[in-house]
């Protein structure tokens, strides 16, 4: 922060644009440069959780998962918070085409 | 004049209306005024406007387009500039070769053009479709023209995209129609933040200035008529660093003197 932004947020004023603009570039150019849809991210999202999921325990509701980018590196940046590891791993299954019944044997060995 | 050291550079920016072509007629202007002999070619088919900047539009005889077909001879269709003979403009042809141009004939058109040049500029058309891949064809160097605003740099950074894709190197940025006022407000993205983001070295930075206007309503580039404007200064410190010379980057919030101007520097000290 500024001493600009300072100012500008105490006397209730809107933040100066220059940094908005920034934010919203880099946050559109990730996006744009890894030329993947919100769906395809969606999926992929979906899938990767899926694999990390057979070998530890994540807390899912503090997932983060996100496309960043720097020097013109889109990197796909996830923090996935540990619980536990599985004392036995689920190995892969056949059946990977079927993603939704798969997570649902993830949570089905959870409850466990 | 071996055609292996021609330097054949693109000037692109994506977004329409950024400078590529008042870039391309400055830049031109400078490098022949320094004694390098240079070749401006107009690859924006459809929309031309380079001959109109370089006030040549009414010594237009032939143009690529014939030169293309064999109907005349390269030294025919180039437009020599009157007050600097060491620039010459070949101009684009007919909108309707739009239909049948291949990337293949631009750089056909490039070669020819490298052997009697130093530098062949080519102003790309706006967009990123196939006008502006055939320009891309004829280059192996880019020069990318942006403004501090949002949508020309992400427009910007599609054509570093393809321009990486097509392995076109070195590609080096120009910061056009800079507000040193706006910027030490922070309401226009810094030039750090621009060059940040599209991660390309900073060829030149040019203040927005009045002149320019003036100067394309007359024809007469700003860097012809060796004006004082800070952007005849800024376009002819483009062409020195391109030919090689270390010209330093001017620093616009040293472009603003007094009370005013401190304040604004002041209220930019990082807090936390």
């Amino acid at each position: 922060m500024t001493l600009r932004d300072a100012i500008n947020k105490l006397l209730g004023r809107q933040p100066a644009s220059a940094n908005t603009a920034k934010q919203r570039l880099q946050l559109v150019l990730a996006h744009d440069r890894s030329d993947l849809n919100p769906e395809l991210l969606q999926q992929m999202r979906r899938e990767i959780l899926e694999v990390v999921s057979r070998y530890v325990e994540i807390d899912l509701e503090e997932v983060d998962m996100s496309l960043e980018t720097e020097d013109r590196v889109t990197a796909l940046v996830a923090n996935l918070p540990i619980k536990r590891a599985r004392a036995i791993p689920i190995v892969a299954p056949e059946a990977s085409d079927e993603p939704t019944s798969f997570t649902a044997k993830i949570s089905s060995t959870t409850s466990i | 004049m071996a055609a292996a050291s021609t330097r054949y550079i693109l000037i692109c920016s994506g977004k329409g209306g950024v400078g590529k072509t008042t870039l391309t007629a400055n830049l031109g202007i400078a490098l022949a005024k320094q004694g390098a002999k240079t070749a401006v070619l107009d690859a924006d088919f459809g929309l031309r406007n380079l001959d109109l900047l370089l006030g040549l539009e009414n010594r237009i005889v032939y143009t690529a387009q014939e030169v293309l077909a064999g109907s005349c001879r390269l030294e025919q269709a180039l437009v020599k500039h009157k007050q600097e003979p060491n620039l010459a403009l070949l101009p684009a042809g007919n909108p309707r070769m739009l239909e049948w141009l291949t990337p293949e004939d631009m750089g056909k058109i490039a070669t020819m053009l490298g052997e009697s040049f130093d530098y062949v500029l080519i102003d790309a058309p706006a967009g990123i479709e196939g006008g502006f891949k055939n320009a891309m064809a004829a280059a192996k160097e880019a020069i990318v023209v942006t403004t501090p605003e949002v949508s020309a740099v992400r427009d910007a950074d599609r054509v570093i995209g393809l321009l990486n894709t097509e392995g076109v190197k070195p590609i080096q940025l120009v910061l056009n129609r800079v507000r040193p006022k706006m910027m030490a407000n922070q309401e226009m993205l810094a030039v750090s933040d621009v060059t940040d983001i599209l991660a390309l070295p900073l060829l030149g930075l040019v203040l927005e200035d009045e002149q320019v206007i003036v100067s394309t309503n007359r024809g007469e580039p700003l860097t012809l008529n060796g004006t004082k404007s800070p952007a005849a200064l800024a376009y002819t410190n483009v062409a020195k660093r391109l030919l090689g010379e270390e010209v330093p980057l001017i620093d616009p919030s040293k472009e603003r003197q007094g009370l005013r101007a401190k304040l604004g520097r002041l209220m930019q000290t990082k807090i936390f």
